[in-house]
């Protein structure tokens, strides 16, 4: 076992934190929970595109970097530390580009690796429906063939990005006849496209970062079909693993962590016995956590999918920044329930956001009761009910 | 970073673990635990000729010049098959603090006769009331007396100190910052135990000091100043104890989710409930968190890189996740775990102990806030 990072990783972490000290320095944003769900900023976007930090780990030719897991997780981990605004570019990067590589055609991959890489072509991932949440494969959107096209009719819920996405990554049921996980393909959709309508959805903490997504007869070419026809839930399988795999979960509202441990120094709450041991535990719990992170890209960097490590992962995370939501609420007192904007509010109002957001967190991209029977049957090979 | 064992490792753990899995099966464990001594002469040869003793000791004095991660793998398997006998305490306890600031003629001395299975050693530290694992709590005295010290007064939990031919004694010599350590001749009249019955059936002593004579020349490192020495012996043992604790729960889990495979309840395997599911896949997190933390201790210790901070992580996590993952393993066991029919007690009280030894989570945590400024 080897827990370090070599020179150039080091110089690389330390190259990224001057990016992002500097980006503060200049006042470009603020730091907030769930940067990367809700922090839309598409002028931050090109900077990083700049930077060549999306698609690092992808091949060169299609304008990624060639680096390794390692460089990635070392990258997101300051994006989720300095709570950076990479909203626009995030899902494409992790998981849309994972799936074209994976699976698309050489045409996709020339079509839209590239333009994710220069932070172009920003993705939102439209899967659930209003019937079809944890049990995805019940999904109900049909694409039918019609000459060179699908044409798509169905409604989507919880989608990413919405409201400035450029293409949607999304699923729907190509062969009603077949057994329902054998039955769905997965397309990318220009959001454009006629025929498709969105209303936003206000999230418990007023945020519009997810949407609804109508698709009313919407043609998409068939060349736009990502890997083979009907086994798309065997793909998205495979890259909901890749959504699950970073420090997201663990870092999501690290912002908050960092700002009530100051707070709690400044106020010198952190004497009281009872509110140091709890700081101390959420310190504890988050280094557990950021090592079965770490474990899942060392997985990765010898070449293997992610597969039950990630959701060990995500699920022990999602509950950990509960955790800290709830600690650093009840630091705050009275205090703490006061709304970002508000009068006297503390933190910014992190806590209050990220306390009313933490109640999704062990919901998006598989539940942790999802995540746990993924565990059980891939991980220790109980059986199945 | 690579989160993986070497090819070396694997096979001393595959070595170690056959070895074990044949000449420590739970029954001789339960011998050793009614015996006197609580260990056997045999098995401890055949431990030292496979070189297990000297694994993390240098060439020079007979080791196999290999680091303290090698020996996490092994004490990993030790803690799996609930090894009974003194090898935590002559080699975690004993060896590795000689190495660290024992003379070079003491070195010469103890170390390639512990290496060789010949001698066993052990440290005499805790003392009666709160257990406050650090130097400075130390009452027990050591006056000086003709040129020489008289140590005076009682030890706690010492682990095999009935059969040991050394101990390490933590005692004070000055009222005030003044801590030496002692390499005593355990088998000196003027000392006396009395074996505790403690919960996992190991060997934990009152030790009692009757004004024992110890030369000055047996002071191992510096008069007065074993603060950091001692520091350092109990961050070690509590990342050690950690690795025991892996093993131990590791197997724990292996045995409920053998259980729940075969068990069956309303016609169908136990292990085919949602619930059961759900309580295995939260021993196994719980067992990888113990897993990576404990690792990334050890490696930092095998480094040479000060852990403070990640050993008291591991600790404080070791000792409340192990209680958690041996409670679902009693629930998911059902009623013939709560027997001693079953293998799974040799675990459980195996996991109290060891949450424990060297301070548990409350004694960590409050380290951890230390090292985070708060």
């Amino acid at each position: 076992m080897d827990f370090s990072f070599t020179e150039e990783q080091e110089k690389f972490r330390e190259e990224v934190r001057q990016f992002l000290e500097e980006e503060l320095r200049q006042g470009l944003w603020e730091p907030i929970c769930d940067s990367w769900i809700q922090g839309f900023n598409p002028e931050f976007t090109k900077r990083v595109a700049q930077k060549g930090w999306i698609g690092l780990t992808w091949p060169k030719e299609y304008g990624g970097q060639g680096r390794s897991a390692i460089d990635r997780l070392i990258l997101t981990e300051e994006m989720l530390r300095y709570g950076a605004p990479a909203a626009c570019h995030w899902f494409a990067d992790r998981q849309v580009g994972a799936a074209i590589l994976s699976f698309g055609t050489e045409e996709l991959k020339r079509e839209f690796l590239p333009k994710i890489a220069k932070g172009e072509a920003y993705f939102g991932v439209s899967m659930s429906e209003p019937g079809a949440g944890s049990d995805l494969a019940s999904l109900q959107t049909r694409a039918v063939e019609d000459g060179d096209y699908y044409v798509i009719n169905g409604q989507k819920t919880w989608t990413s990005c919405a409201y400035l996405a450029h293409y949607f990554y999304m699923v729907a049921r190509t062969d009603p006849e077949a057994a329902k996980h054998r039955g769905i393909s997965e397309f990318i959709v220009d959001a454009k496209a006629p025929g498709l309508s969105r209303i936003p959805m206000i999230d418990i903490t007023g945020t519009e970062a997810w949407s609804d997504l109508f698709f009313d007869n919407v043609r998409v070419h068939k060349k736009y079909l990502i890997g083979e026809k009907n086994r798309g839930f065997y793909q998205i399988l495979h890259q909901l693993d890749y959504e699950r795999s970073g420090m997201e979960r663990i870092m999501g509202n690290y912002a908050l962590f960092e700002a009530i441990i100051k707070f709690s120094k400044k106020s010198k709450l952190s004497q009281e016995p009872v509110i140091r041991n709890k700081l101390a535990q959420l310190q504890i719990e988050f280094e557990i956590g950021r090592l079965l992170g770490y474990r899942v890209a060392s997985v990765m960097e010898e070449g293997r999918a992610p597969n039950w490590e990630s959701a060990m992962s995500k699920a022990y995370s999602t509950d950990f920044e509960k955790r800290l939501a709830s600690v650093a609420m009840e630091i705050l007192g009275p205090y703490g329930q006061l709304m970002p904007g508000s009068k006297l509010v503390p933190l910014r109002g992190l806590a209050s956001h990220s306390y009313l957001g933490s109640k999704g967190y062990s919901l998006q991209g598989g539940t942790t009761e999802i995540l746990k029977n993924i565990l059980a049957a891939r991980g220790l090979g109980l059986p199945s009910s | 970073m690579r989160l993986t064992l070497t090819e070396e490792q694997e096979m001393l753990k595959k070595t170690a673990r056959d070895f074990l899995a044949d000449k420590c099966p739970k029954k001789f464990v339960k011998q050793m635990e009614e015996s006197e001594t609580g260990y056997s002469t045999d098995l401890w040869q055949e431990m030292a000729e496979l070189g297990w003793m000297g694994l993390a000791f240098p060439e020079k004095y007979g080791g196999g010049d290999m680091n303290f991660l090698d020996l996490a793998v092994l004490l990993e398997e030790m803690g799996r098959a609930c090894l009974p006998g003194p090898f935590f305490s002559t080699v975690v306890l004993g060896g590795l603090p000689i190495l660290d600031v024992g003379s070079e003629e003491q070195k010469q001395e103890y170390l390639p006769k512990l290496i060789r299975g010949e001698k066993i050693l052990t440290l005499a530290l805790s003392e009666p009331g709160y257990q406050n694992y650090d130097a400075s709590s130390v009452t027990v005295e050591a006056i000086p007396a003709d040129g020489n010290y008289a140590i005076k007064g009682t030890k706690l939990f010492v682990p095999d100190a009935h059969i040991a031919d050394y101990l390490l004694c933590v005692a004070r010599t000055k009222p005030k910052n003044g801590i030496t350590i002692f390499l005593a001749d355990a088998k000196n009249p003027k000392i006396n135990y009395t074996i505790l019955k403690s919960i996992a059936g190991d060997k934990l002593c009152e030790v009692v000091f009757d004004q024992m004579p110890v030369p000055r020349a047996n002071i191992l490192g510096q008069l007065n100043q074993a603060g950091d020495a001692v520091q350092k012996i109990i961050e070690r043992a509590a990342v050690a104890k950690c690795c025991e604790m892996v093993g131990n729960i590791q197997r724990a889990l292996e045995m409920t989710v053998d259980y729940a495979k075969e068990r069956k309840q309303f016609d169908r395997p136990i292990g085919s409930f949602q619930i059961i599911q759900h309580y295995c896949a939260d021993m196994a997190t719980d067992v990888d968190g113990v897993r990576f933390s404990t690792y990334q201790a050890a490696w930092m210790l095998s480094e040479g890189l000060p852990c403070t901070k990640e050993a008291a992580i591991a600790k404080a996590w070791a000792g409340e996740a192990s209680q958690r993952v041996i409670a679902l393993a009693h629930q998911i066991h059902g009623a013939i775990g709560v027997t001693m029919e079953h293998d799974l007690h040799f675990h459980t009280r195996r996991a109290k102990a060891g949450e424990l030894a060297f301070g548990d989570a409350n004694f960590y945590r409050e380290i951890v806030a230390q090292e985070m400024g708060l």
